[in-house]
């Protein structure tokens, strides 16, 4: 569904993704891992066009994404979900949602403000607060509820789990599970490795912008090397 | 009473136009991050364009259609300003764009000239509204009861649009986060175009709205830009009940102004402004902004360096061919030359500030125009020697640096910005209206400099040396602990503060070096001149200081001087033309979009390009 074929990506005049390619299946989770500054977070952007790849290609549902606009591989159906969450801390918990408000894809689950606060019962309770009174586990909720708003097709989670306490962890985890159940694949950058095995079907793991892992968690189990020189635990 | 009621009822009919203007301003400001010193051009072209569509349009309705059509015409007219100039620069380093919105200015200042010539035009009375009412006695016109009226819907129509549509939402969402927008999938670029649009033509609606109470002229756009600032610094950025209640505040006290102590109509606003920036930073229902918080963290500067030991021979040597400009032996060279230094000297001290100091001062004329009024005050007040003039007015103007820098660093940004422009504007009417002690309109004459610098060709040695001096301090300041400590404290205030710099006070310091600076080149100027009139404080002298500055390129060492001496030559050449502004302004336009980092960064770019091998991923 997502290809990435021999991506370079620069920042500013340092080479931070080196020949990266990997891909995503329909329906599938898969685990970005790799320590900080790994590039896990340069490969999200990469593929959201919030930085552009200087080569390679990305590819999704058949489109080429490279040089779109960053607003139109939104459109396409790719939904971001960045790090440091993002939320409009001016704008109501309501008001964040309907920024992220795209129609309804054919075919596909439609979500609305309801479904969500549903799924998040901490955020309708709050709807008419500001997002600057949230704390940090509900930021979360909402930036992922945010993006949900826009109907994707594939979901790119970046570090959803951190600096997130371990029982918001547990609750993010179930949502995930509950996405992946409904068909929703998705690409989870993460560095912790019990959070990622517990959601994800793949992993592939990136130390200096280079590919060095790319398979199921049972093959990751098998070759413990390679867990111990890419991932710090 | 019935005169005060009267009065009242003035102030909040002319505070609709304000308000209109102001929000415009403050609506494009709070989306795009663009200064836009056109706003006061839209809203004179809002006038003209009104003038030409009542003539044509019979009636109460085709004024009233006059009106709300002009609106539109110069909302499309910011369209298209902002499509064809502002897009190709949005990339460009923040604050850059301001530069292509002054080249806006002087585009529609000779385009108005061409269409509707140079006199002042006088607006038409609206028609079914041309009485009076007696309110206590006192005549009121229905026209202005008709605008008070009228202002709280559109403010509740502004407000409306804002908080409670989805466009609204998406306007509110953009101020704070471009990137975040785009990123859920919304075009940002016609979410600007859009923002645009609106704001452009709520200022073309409150020039075509108070046709009937003032007319239109060519003056029109500098005119109210001030008002405007003070209206939206005072209201609170993006906050439009705030920019309603500073509108109704400072046209209500013009209003009392004029009739009870009229020499202080143009020192007012600003007085209030000051008093209100005391109490509340932020403005009246303004919040704290801070610096850096909308995501706009652009590419990071790069380590400046001293000039290697063969730049300096170059430079040098050119020194020398300089100074001995006058064995060429034209009059008409020398003149030139002395002005262009002296500009270099103003425009070196506003780039130490901007471009090592990070701290945007939008109104560093008032140093410059300060020095050269101390030193022309001492001399026709007080009887000074020339020299001993010469060597106060750094000190005078670097005072005047002290106090306005202590005032406007208590804030950062845009509010600091503001603040600088108001205070320079205070100064300003201040030299304007205060007739017996600084001659006023008709500035000071007869200031010459002493027998021993009587000559032009000396004069100029002497500005060689004074001017290239400075030029060459600030530059040494530069690479001072220092100037370290200044490029710190704009870097990362937090991190400064915690390796133990008081980066205010070194704020401060710098503020305060460069005030008195721009004094010394306002002395050079004075003496060189002969006299010296209240448009050396004005706007229009910041902002081409500014202009320079950016033109030449901030992140660069010698930007601010390869600005100044390619501005004034182009400019000495182009004023000879009858529509030069239209030139200059489409130059200026032209270069802000082939030149993003400024002609010194942009052609460092292309050097490096040829230079350095391209980089292959390997």
């Amino acid at each position: 569904m997502l290809e990435l074929t021999g991506v370079n990506s620069f920042y500013g005049k340092a080479h931070i993704l080196r020949d990266l390619s990997f891909s995503i299946g329909a329906g599938e989770v898969v685990s970005l891992l790799g320590r900080n500054g790994a590039g896990k977070t340069t490969t999200v952007k990469s593929i959201m066009q919030l930085v552009k790849p200087a080569s390679g290609t990305i590819e999704f549902d058949g489109h080429q994404l490279t040089r779109l606009p960053t607003h139109k591989v939104a459109k396409l159906g790719l939904g971001y979900v960045p790090e440091e969450r993002r939320i409009f801390t001016d704008l109501t918990i309501s008001e964040n949602l309907e920024v992220g408000r795209q129609p309804s894809r054919p075919g596909l689950f439609a979500w609305t403000e309801d479904v969500l606060f549903e799924l998040f019962p901490n955020l309708g309770e709050r709807r008419n607060n500001r997002g600057k009174a949230l704390s940090g586990g509900e930021q979360q909720m909402l930036s992922i509820a945010r993006t949900l708003m826009g109907n994707p097709r594939l979901l790119l989670l970046d570090e959803p789990s951190e600096g997130i306490a371990p029982v918001i962890v547990e609750q993010m985890a179930k949502t995930i599970l509950k996405l992946k159940s409904e068909g929703l694949p998705v690409l989870l950058s993460e560095q912790n490795l019990h959070f990622a095995r517990l959601v994800s079907d793949r992993a592939v793991i990136i130390e200096g912008g280079l590919k060095k892992f790319d398979g199921t968690f049972a093959e990751l189990e098998s070759q413990p090397e390679i867990r111990d020189a890419y991932l710090s635990i | 009473m019935g005169l005060f009621i009267a009065q009242v009822l003035t102030g909040l009919a002319n505070a609709a136009t304000l308000f209109l203007v102001a929000s415009g301003l403050s609506l494009i400001f709070g989306v795009t991050r663009i200064v836009n010193f056109a706003h006061g051009s839209f809203y004179m072209l809002g006038a003209f364009v009104g003038y030409s569509l009542m003539q044509v349009l019979p009636g109460a309705i085709g004024f009233w259609s006059s009106v709300l059509l002009s609106g539109l015409i110069v909302g499309l007219i910011g369209v298209i300003v902002e499509v064809l100039v502002l897009r190709p620069v949005y990339k460009a380093p923040e604050l850059f764009q301001l530069v292509a919105t002054f080249g806006v200015i002087l585009v529609i200042q000779d385009l108005a000239l061409l269409v509707w010539g140079a006199e002042d035009v006088l607006g038409p009375r609206a028609p079914g509204l041309k009485g009076v009412v007696r309110i206590l006695g006192e005549p009121v016109p229905l026209y202005d009861l008709a605008l008070i009226a009228m202002t709280p819907f559109v403010l509740f129509a502004l407000w409306y649009l804002i908080t409670r549509t989805r466009i609204g939402v998406l306007v509110r969402a953009a101020t704070q986060d471009r990137e975040m927008v785009a990123a859920l999938g919304v075009n940002q670029s016609w979410l600007f175009t859009g923002v645009f649009f609106l704001g452009a033509a709520l200022a073309g609606l409150g020039g075509a709205i108070q046709l009937p109470k003032g007319g239109a002229d060519l003056l029109m756009d500098f005119n109210i830009l001030a008002a405007i600032f003070v209206v939206v610094v005072i209201g609170g950025m993006g906050s439009l009940p705030g920019a309603y209640i500073a509108a109704v505040l400072i046209s209500v006290l013009n209003v009392f102004g004029v009739s009870y102590i009229p020499q202080s109509t143009l020192v007012l606003m600003f007085v209030v402004m000051a008093v209100v920036l005391t109490i509340r930073p932020y403005g009246l229902l303004g919040r704290e902004e801070v610096a850096g918080e909308h995501g706009q963290v652009g590419e990071p500067e790069r380590p400046i360096k001293p000039a290697s030991v063969r730049t300096r021979w170059i430079v040098a040597a050119l020194l020398l061919l300089l100074l001995a400009l006058p064995l060429a032996g034209s009059h008409f060279l020398v003149i030139l030359a002395t002005d262009i230094i002296i500009f270099c000297l103003f425009a070196a001290s506003l780039h130490f500030l901007l471009g090592l100091g990070g701290l945007v001062s939008f109104g560093h004329a008032a140093y410059f125009g300060g020095g050269a009024y101390v030193a022309a005050l001492l001399v026709s007040q007080a009887n000074a020697p020339m020299e001993l003039a010469f060597l106060l007015a750094p000190v005078g103007a670097g005072m005047a640096a002290v106090i306005i820098g202590w005032l406007c660093l208590r804030l950062t940004g845009v509010y600091f910005a503001m603040l600088t422009l108001a205070l320079a504007q205070l100064l300003w009417s201040l030299v304007f209206q205060w007739d017996e002690f600084t001659g006023g309109d008709d500035g000071i004459v007869d200031i010459w400099p002493s027998a021993w610098l009587s000559d032009a060709n000396t004069y100029f040695v002497f500005t060689v040396i004074v001017g290239v001096g400075g030029i060459i301090l600030l530059r040494h300041i530069a690479h001072s602990p220092f100037g370290y400590a200044l490029r710190a404290s704009r870097d990362s205030q937090r991190q400064a503060e915690a390796t133990g710099i008081h980066t205010k006070r070194v704020q401060w310091m710098a503020f305060s070096l460069a005030g008195a600076l721009a004094g010394v080149a306002g002395a050079l100027f004075v003496f060189s001149k002969g006299s010296v009139f209240p448009n050396e404080l004005e706007i229009a002298k910041s902002f081409d200081g500014l202009i320079v500055v950016f033109l030449g390129g901030v992140k660069t060492l010698s930007g601010g001087v390869v600005g100044a001496a390619s501005f004034e030559l182009v400019k000495d050449y182009l004023t000879r033309f009858e529509y030069w502004r239209l030139a200059l302004g489409l130059l200026i336009i032209v270069v802000v979009i082939l030149a993003p980092y400024g002609i010194v960064g942009s052609l460092r770019r292309v050097y490096e390009r040829f230079t350095t091998k391209s980089v292959v991923p390997s």
